[in-house]
């Protein structure tokens, strides 16, 4: 499979502070990559420059060959990558339904998705559409906010954080929708902390500690040990 | 019965007090700015129609029509040039950028038409009225009122029930993660401007034709169009409408219990109400 979305050697700033230095990933066509780490490893920075919403001073992203490293985020996410941030974001003042719409907001044309395959993806959220965003539950505004950035038909799924704050359940619910999301042809980047979790959805990992790369491999391939000692940052000597 | 015809000509005065609010709460809504100058370019708005109307010889609602796209072009200007620069956390920046350019409008009206008081010639409808029992409607008054209703049910219908009233609500309530699902505020704030120009033109319109106006009485129609909206609760459009008819009522009662009082009235209801309801009647929930 070919490479879709190319991180090479990204440097990104918050003022003068530097939270990511020197990361390179590649994910393929379809494919599910996973990036675990601490609290401040610099996880969501790396999702947040991809996205154009943090600053890149260093290094190139490009999706399908094309350099995106310079775009803001409306126009990255026009390019193909859409995001679903951490703590789900969605707007208060939308329903249900207006919060999946405005997902759409900027597609043109048609795609595989849209708010009934959304809905049948997530069926709980067509019997709620009407309802204020904020009255879901946890797990409900986490389908949601998975759904609205569905709805701009992405070739890059972005998801960070999804499991935090919720029950274990509904994290296996959530993630049960992650086959059709790839049948659909979207490849996915999963930010988490749940390390299992993580392991059981991709086709590769990555470990991230202070804001490099420190593991890298498929699942079936990394010990238990290795991924321990990356994400705490244990060296032997 | 006299207290009946007070209240009635209360509630046609607070339909323009609704109409000179409207612009100010959509933009305060949308990008929480308060626009110092929009009283002022309501007043700009009075003397384009004027303008218009002067020199093309045409009656003032029809100049308003020509008025209108202008005005909306000078609204998505002003934000797209001026004041996106200067948006952001800190709300300082804004106010004073809005207060400059409130000097600036009076002054540059000041230089061009002078100080001398003006009003729309609207024809012959100016003088006529309608009797209701013993109670008779001033006709200008009347289309005010129906304006302001239409002008809010207008906005309600763009806010709630079309694809930029979406945009307009997502980035209100979160312009980073509006950006992630392809918006770009700086547009969006630049469309909401241009609309509340509009709606100011339409204001000027009836503040024209209702009354003489000149390049001063900017601050008292923000004054006015401020309080209606912090009575309505920053945000609501319905809200902004009530907190107009409120205080058009209000001032009304005060002038009829003595005419020095108009003024005072109206502050004192917005005073008390603030006591009352320190958010105002209708707040947004998430706010």
């Amino acid at each position: 499979m070919s490479v879709l979305l190319e991180v090479k050697d990204l440097t990104a700033h918050y003022g003068d502070f530097q939270a990511l230095f020197g990361v390179d990933l590649a994910l393929k066509q379809r494919e599910t990559l996973a990036i675990i780490g601490a609290n401040g490893a610099g996880k969501t920075t790396l999702m947040r420059a991809i996205t154009g919403i943090a600053r890149v001073t260093a290094g190139t992203v490009t999706l399908d060959g094309g350099r995106i490293d310079q775009l803001n985020a409306p126009d990255i996410l026009r390019a193909g990558i859409s995001m679903v941030p951490e703590g789900r974001r969605l707007f208060p003042s939308l329903s249900v339904e207006e919060n999946l719409l405005i997902g759409a907001h900027a597609r043109k044309g048609s795609g595989f998705w849209n708010k009934g395959r959304v809905c049948e993806l997530f069926p709980v959220l067509s019997e709620r559409r009407h309802q204020p965003s904020t009255s879901l539950s946890g797990g409900q505004q986490q389908m949601v906010a998975i759904g609205r950035a569905l709805m701009s038909n992405p070739s890059v799924l972005l998801c960070d954080e999804l499991s935090l704050g919720l029950a274990p359940v509904v994290i296996r619910e959530i993630y049960a929708a992650f086959p059709t999301i790839r049948e659909s042809g979207t490849a996915i980047i999963v930010v988490e902390q749940d390390i299992g979790q993580a392991l059981q959805v991709a086709d590769t990992v990555h470990c991230m500690m202070e804001g490099r790369i420190t593991l890298s491999g498929r699942p079936d391939e990394l010990s238990r040990e290795a991924i321990h000692d990356a994400y705490f940052g244990i060296t032997h000597s | 019965m006299i207290w009946l015809d007070t209240l009635i000509q209360g509630l046609l005065l607070g339909g323009l007090y609704a109409l000179f609010a409207a612009g100010l709460s959509l933009v305060f809504g949308i990008m929480r700015l308060v626009n110092l100058a929009h009283g002022d370019l309501i007043v700009l708005g009075a003397y384009l129609i004027l303008g218009i109307g002067t020199a093309l010889g045409l009656n003032p609602f029809v100049a308003a029509l020509i008025a209108l796209p202008l005005m909306f072009l000078l609204g998505w200007l002003l934000q797209t040039v001026l004041l996106n620069r200067v948006l952001g956390d800190d709300i300082l920046p804004p106010l004073l950028v809005t207060f400059g350019l409130s000097v600036v409008i009076q002054n540059a009206l000041l230089e061009q038409f002078t100080a001398d008081s003006r009003r729309l010639p609207v024809g012959p409808i100016e003088a006529k009225s309608l009797a209701f029992g013993s109670v008779s409607v001033g006709v200008m008054p009347l289309i005010t009122f129906a304006s302001a209703i239409l002008v809010i049910l207008c906005l309600n219908w763009i806010f709630y029930r079309t694809a930029i009233g979406r945009a307009f609500r997502a980035t209100s309530d979160d312009s980073v993660t509006a950006q992630l699902m392809g918006i770009r505020p700086r547009r969006v704030f630049a469309l909401a401007t241009g609309i509340a120009l509009v709606v100011a033109t339409i204001a000027a319109l009836y503040l024209g034709a209702r009354a003489n106006f000149d390049p001063s009485i900017g601050p008292a129609r923000l004054l006015y169009a401020f309080e209606a909206v912090i009575i309505g609760g920053l945000g609501s459009l319905w809200g902004t409408l009530i907190g107009g008819l409120i205080i058009g009522v209000a001032q009304a009662f005060g002038a009829a219990l003595k005419l020095e009082w108009q003024i005072l009235a109206g502050h004192v209801a917005f005073v008390l109400i603030l006591l009352v309801r320190p958010r105002g009647l209708f707040p947004r929930a998430h706010d």
